[in-house]
């Protein structure tokens, strides 16, 4: 089984420290974590950090994997590159491995996560012609290609439409449970959060402030330091549970 | 409970167009290696004593067979003639195609970063002061001023871009004002030029053909040759900068390492054909366009399509810098901008409006 856990590991850009001292415990694969924290909490970083793009002292430590095992998807930017969407999918499988020439398997992991995305039929699209939502599930097939075993999105779901929003948690509950994978997603809403991920990484101000199984992470206390909004976690009529906003309590 | 592998549809469609895609860019540059192979012989076939294309064919073919005279003329003059504008084109497109992926900008080439712009220094150098900026030999001071004056210009934009934080806007900008700073001190060294030297200066300055020889040829080949496959291993990685520094960083791209190779690598493909032929300005934007409309970003059709397209190009426009006034051979550099521009403003608004 894959897992991930960080040791007193710091993270910087430059001289500027950003992460001092982040622990965690055991992140397991299999299932789906997520990391939440306001804009600019550090979540970006501590991706960046884990994808060994930053330095730092402290150990991030793989269990069943390595570094080369890890894709990151950044944040959605725009793509002005003058490839077809499935021209892109195939640039993010050869990357790295090399070779000029497409294998039938290749050619196959390429179709295999384009057709579990329903995406199949932007195969020709070029770049420049997406729609924002159309770009992040691109990004998200371009992520998964290779089959990662280690997977950091940032913000996989924000440009999507909720029938979209819903597919795309699906698959990648689907995925990480099917490839074992440590699947660490970082997202906005709560409710998401609460629904499809099982652990729950929280940050502020360069800190991990909590860690743990998403309901018991989520704490009312916790969501007013991390957003400084009031808010309450109720079940719902089928039995879920859902959190509800009352007011902000944080002035500006 | 529903697993990954019952979501998935029957993969039918994706790779069927991919591969009809992959084959039409082979014809494509095929088609272009045809072309160029034609404008070749036309242009060997041109010059003050014109010779039938199938004459000129049978003389590269089988040289022994053919015309002593003819043999001298097709093979010592206008073959390295045809052929440097065949291997200049070639890395003045590359180097041009390279820039604009490094720096994800659309305008980036050897000239606008300053590069011929230093090497027109170096060279007015030479042919104003009589200075040589490496000793050696009369014949070659000229072509090696123009060169340690690109390298000079080439390793400031280097020096620049190991800064730490340094951004592509930022180099752009630093390679604008080499331009104007190499720019004005040649217009200084022009003021105080004799008439004779200001004449050789405004021609170089145009950029000219006529002075190549096999050396010559031999040498930019050689550059050609050795970067390519530098360039050719580093593909995907070339590709992927081009989706953005953090998506491509994203995908395990050095992308700090690779921008300075390229940059080194470019240096070199500019500098040499710059200080043989002179300032020949458009290929190094116009060749990269031409093949990403036809062919895409993908570097293992865009690399070929680059050195093809600028090859073909400049070939194109030695055929015609003979062809317009019969007897006189025009400065190529011009007829690259006058004949280029329509052709290339064609292209855009035909097909090219979405790329950038």
């Amino acid at each position: 089984m894959v897992s991930l856990q960080l040791n007193a590991v710091e993270a910087r850009y430059g001289r500027k420290v950003v992460y001092a001292e982040a622990s965690t415990p055991e992140i397991a694969g299999g299932r789906l974590t997520a990391l939440v924290g306001a804009n600019a909490a550090g979540k970006s970083t501590l991706f960046r950090r884990i994808a060994g793009q930053l330095a730092g002292k402290g150990e991030v430590r793989f269990v069943g994997a390595g570094l080369h095992d890890l894709r990151y998807m950044p944040q959605d930017t725009g793509m002005t590159a003058a490839l077809s969407v499935y021209e892109s999918v195939i640039l993010a499988l050869k990357q790295g491995r090399g070779g000029w020439r497409m294998g039938a398997g290749e050619l196959a992991a390429v179709d295999e996560i384009l057709a579990g995305l329903k995406i199949t039929a932007l195969s020709g699209r070029p770049l420049s012609e997406l729609s924002g939502g159309q770009r992040q599930l691109v990004s998200i097939a371009q992520t998964l290609v290779s089959r990662p075993r280690i997977v950091l999105m940032d913000e996989p779901t924000s440009a999507l439409d909720l029938y979209r929003q819903y597919e795309v948690l699906e698959y990648l509950r689907l995925y990480a449970a099917d490839t074992g994978s440590v699947t660490i997603l970082a997202l906005h809403d709560l409710n998401q959060v609460m629904r499809a991920c099982t652990m729950t990484i929280a940050v502020a101000e360069g800190r991990i402030v909590a860690a743990g199984p998403t309901l018991e992470t989520l704490r009312p206390e916790l969501i007013r330091q991390l957003y400084g909004i009031e808010a309450r976690v109720e079940t719902c009529s089928r039995g879920c549970p859902m959190m509800i906003v009352d007011r902000a309590v944080r002035e500006g | 409970m529903t697993s990954l592998a019952d979501l998935q549809v029957p993969a039918e469609t994706g790779h069927h167009p991919y591969r009809r895609l992959v084959l039409r860019r082979i014809l494509i540059l095929a088609g272009l290696s045809l072309l160029l192979a034609l404008s070749v012989a036309v242009d060997v076939s041109l010059g003050p004593a014109r010779y039938a294309l199938g004459e000129v064919v049978a003389t590269l073919l089988q040289p022994a067979q053919a015309e002593a005279q003819m043999r001298m003329v097709v093979w010592e003059i206008r073959m390295p003639m045809a052929l440097m504008a065949v291997t200049v084109g070639a890395c003045l497109s590359l180097a041009g195609a390279q820039m604009q992926t490094i720096l994800a900008n659309p305008l980036a080439s050897p000239f606008t970063l300053g590069i011929s712009a230093a090497a027109s220094f170096g060279a007015a150098l030479a042919m104003v002061l009589g200075v040589a900026l490496v000793p050696t030999a009369l014949a070659l001071m000229v072509p090696i001023n123009a060169f340690a004056m690109a390298m000079v210009a080439a390793l400031l934009i280097f020096a620049l871009s190991t800064m730490r934080g340094v951004t592509v806007e930022t180099i752009v900008l630093l390679g604008i004002a080499l331009v104007f700073t190499f720019n004005a001190l040649l217009a200084l060294l022009q003021y105080f030029a004799s008439e004779q030297a200001l004449a050789a200066v405004v021609f170089w300055t145009m950029g000219s053909l006529t002075k190549a020889t096999w050396t010559k040829v031999a040498v930019t080949a050689l550059i050609l040759v050795i970067v390519t496959p530098l360039f050719a291993r580093r593909a995907w990685a070339l590709t992927a900068i081009r989706l953005g520094e953090t998506r491509a960083a994203a995908m395990g791209v050095p992308v700090r390492r690779l921008r300075l190779e390229t940059l080194v690598l470019v240096s070199a493909l500019a500098a040499v054909p710059v200080s043989f032929v002179g300032t020949i300005g458009f290929i190094g934007i116009v060749g990269p366009h031409i093949a990403r409309l036809l062919l895409g970003e993908d570097q293992r059709f865009f690399l070929p399509g680059s050195i093809l397209a600028g090859a073909l190009i400049l070939s194109a426009t030695s055929v015609l810098s003979k062809a317009i006034l019969p007897g006189a051979v025009l400065p190529i550099g011009i007829i690259t901008a006058l004949v280029g521009v329509p052709f290339f403003a064609t292209l855009i608004f035909t097909h090219g409006r979405r790329q950038w």
